[in-house]
């Protein structure tokens, strides 16, 4: 659009005055939040170097240090700041790697959903027809369930067929696989309803004019200018997908205790709460619901500033 | 209308053939039914005929065929585990969760409306503020995180003393601070009212509500703060069209602006949305139920799975997906019915 003169500003420069950063330096709850999602997302990105102990390495855990509670308490133990767990894991330790746990699988589970939703949403809007109308009933008979419906049936379903021992090797890209597949229907909807809404746009015909191919303006042209609320959905898709795998943990159809996200930690510590060591549950708990609220933040700051016409519904 | 309702209907027939025939591919593919009626000393050529008797040589469409027929006249087969036809098990689990889904609907109607509106009413006052940060809090705490919250503050109890307990007022902060516990959060209780067939009920004794307390106030929680948000955008819109600028210029009192026309119009899309939300619920009975240990569908379905019941599976799924297509019906229909705007024949806007 802007042709590149000597006076045209850097891309740095154009985002640092951005309306978009301008309103994220006067809102103080957005900073907070992006502050307290930084120090877990790094905390969780380095959680081997940054982690008292070694969760998965069993030469590290004496089942003499099961449950002892948080410093705080009377006869806690200051090697565990945050207490032990019924193995006598660190808690500390085992939230980290937890909440790494987590995070590679909300991503991994969002970006899945993205590609199918993008894709499916791209071709529903640009094409028409017949096309849109399969996909989109499609999509409509997916939503008409729960999203959790789906995925808890599916993940029930995949354990089922292949045995618990195959489904714990292969948790985390089953838990992938089976959050995208149970989440792409928002994507498609949303970016279905901004396609619509630039395809009668000049540009698109000038760049049929030109003789290009429907896959080069689908996504060379038209998803561009999609992107702002694919942005904002993401953010509250990656809550939901972590929310999403603390759920299927939770109920047994998600991570193994040997390799602990948020919720099967939870899910372990629940056994214990009733002989008072609340700390094994409510602890990841805690951690969960503040990864997840401050998310949900960030979105909602998103949508305000860049106020997408979100597809209703 | 009735070509509306034709579709619909179709639709919704449709809906539940393609249920039928993911179930029935589980069905056919998982496990070996031979395998679980005869024990392993059977020869194979005796096995091979039971095989041949059953039909399970048929081909595919076959099979399905027999197994729609049968589902049709209400026949799943037995459950492994139980040893019962599998609409019996469901029969006695379905009470326990349809008790649990009302009294959650219950909660969610009698404090979505107020709060919802007084929201819409007054944005900007401290209260709503409140609200509105506590519904975004809720909204992010999973439901077995809220059940296994209220299990520690209002069954196990917590004793949290940061105050000296040798003054007076210490003592009462503590006492404030600290909850006492006590509450059932484990099963129905004994003391059931039975009322028809398999439906024992909760209801009726306040042992009984006691023990649907907790896992009530769980379910609601995770649709709560939405209702609430959604009532609170609605009436904010209502609240900005020509007519309720008129009622106000024609002097009626503000009281029956909000309460009579307002609240009409906005509860039309509430009505849908809590509708579909209903069939979600379902979902969520899942996660309640297996912290409450509470005996309905949803903790009968996770120990089928764990028991590789596949029968009680997949029935489970065909009842499951049959709540999820009739309740989306009706409220398409009833949506159809009672807002005259909504284009009947679903052409795009």
């Amino acid at each position: 659009m802007t042709t590149p003169t000597a006076t045209t500003p850097s891309r740095w420069k154009r985002f640092r005055n951005s309306y978009l950063v301008y309103s994220f330096k006067r809102d103080w709850i957005a900073q907070f939040c992006l502050a307290i999602f930084l120090c877990l997302l790094l905390g969780a990105i380095f959680a081997p170097w940054l982690a008292p102990m070694n969760p998965y390495d069993l030469t590290q855990i004496s089942i003499l240090d099961s449950e002892l509670p948080p410093l705080w308490i009377d006869g806690a133990d200051p090697l565990f700041p945050l207490g032990t767990d019924a193995q006598g894991r660190d808690l500390l330790s085992t939230i980290l790697y937890g909440a790494r746990v987590s995070l590679i699988i909300g991503f991994g589970a969002v970006m899945l959903q993205a590609l199918i939703g993008v894709t499916v949403g791209l071709m529903a809007g640009y094409l028409g027809g017949r096309i849109d109308a399969f996909l989109m009933r499609l999509a409509d008979i997916q939503l008409s369930f729960s999203t959790l419906m789906v995925a808890i049936i599916v993940g029930a379903l995949i354990k089922a067929v292949f045995g618990g021992a195959v489904y714990s090797d292969y948790a985390v890209w089953l838990l992938v696989l089976i959050i995208g597949l149970a989440e792409w229907p928002q994507y498609a909807r949303t970016v279905r309803a901004s396609v619509l809404a630039e395809r009668s746009k000049e540009y698109v015909d000038a760049a049929r004019v030109m003789g290009y191919r429907d896959r080069r303006i689908m996504f060379r042209h038209i998803l561009p200018n999609t992107l702002s609320p694919i942005f904002v959905i993401s953010t509250v898709q990656i809550a939901n997908a972590i929310i999403s795998e603390a759920a299927l943990s939770f109920l047994g159809l998600g991570m193994p205790e040997t390799q602990p996200s948020l919720g099967s930690l939870i899910k372990s510590g629940f056994d214990y709460l009733q002989s008072g060591s609340w700390w094994i549950t409510l602890i990841p708990g805690a951690v969960l619901v503040v990864l997840v609220l401050v998310v949900n933040l960030l979105g909602d700051w998103l949508r305000d500033v860049m106020n997408p016409r979100l597809y209703k519904g | 209308m009735i070509a509306f309702l034709i579709k619909r209907l179709m639709h919704a027939f449709v809906v539940m053939f393609v249920i039928s025939v993911i179930s029935f591919a589980i069905q056919s593919n998982l496990g070996d039914p031979i395998q679980q009626m005869v024990g392993q000393s059977v020869p194979e050529s005796q096995r091979a005929e039971l095989r041949e008797e059953l039909g399970l040589n048929d081909s595919f469409l076959v099979q399905y065929g027999r197994f729609a027929t049968n589902a049709l006249q209400g026949d799943f087969g037995y459950s492994y585990f139980f040893n019962e036809p599998t609409t019996e098990v469901i029969q006695r689990h379905l009470p326990a969760t349809l008790e649990l889904v009302i009294a959650a609907t219950l909660i969610i109607v009698v404090f979505s409306v107020p709060i919802g509106v007084y929201c819409a009413i007054r944005p900007r006052s401290a209260l709503s503020r409140f609200f509105m940060s506590v519904s975004i809090i809720g909204i992010s705490i999973p439901v077995f995180l809220t059940a296994i919250m209220l299990i520690q503050l209002f069954a196990i109890g917590v004793d949290f003393s940061p105050f000296p307990v040798d003054t007076g007022w210490g003592q009462w902060l503590n006492g404030v601070l600290s909850t006492e516990g006590g509450m059932p959060s484990y099963g129905r209780g004994n003391d059931l009212t039975h009322l028809f067939g398999t439906w024992d009920s909760n209801f009726f004794s306040l042992d009984g509500l006691t023990y649907l307390v907790l896992p009530a106030v769980s379910l609601a929680s995770i649709m709560l703060p939405l209702f609430i948000r959604l009532i609170r955008a609605e009436m904010l819109e209502v609240l900005q069209s020509e007519y309720v600028k008129f009622a106000t210029a024609k002097g009626i009192s503000l009281k029956r602006i909000y309460f009579v026309h307002a609240l009409k119009n906005t509860m039309l899309p509430v009505i849908t949305v809590g509708g579909v939300q209903l069939g979600t619920m379902v979902a969520y009975t899942i996660l309640t139920e297996t912290v409450f240990q509470w005996p309905g569908m949803g903790l009968m379905f996770l120990e089928a799975i764990q028991r590789s019941d596949i029968p009680l599976i997949v029935t489970y799924l065909m009842i499951v997906g049959l709540i999820f297509v009739v309740t989306n019906t009706l409220v398409d229909l009833v949506y159809g019915l009672i807002n005259p705007t909504v284009k009947l024949t679903g052409k795009p806007a």
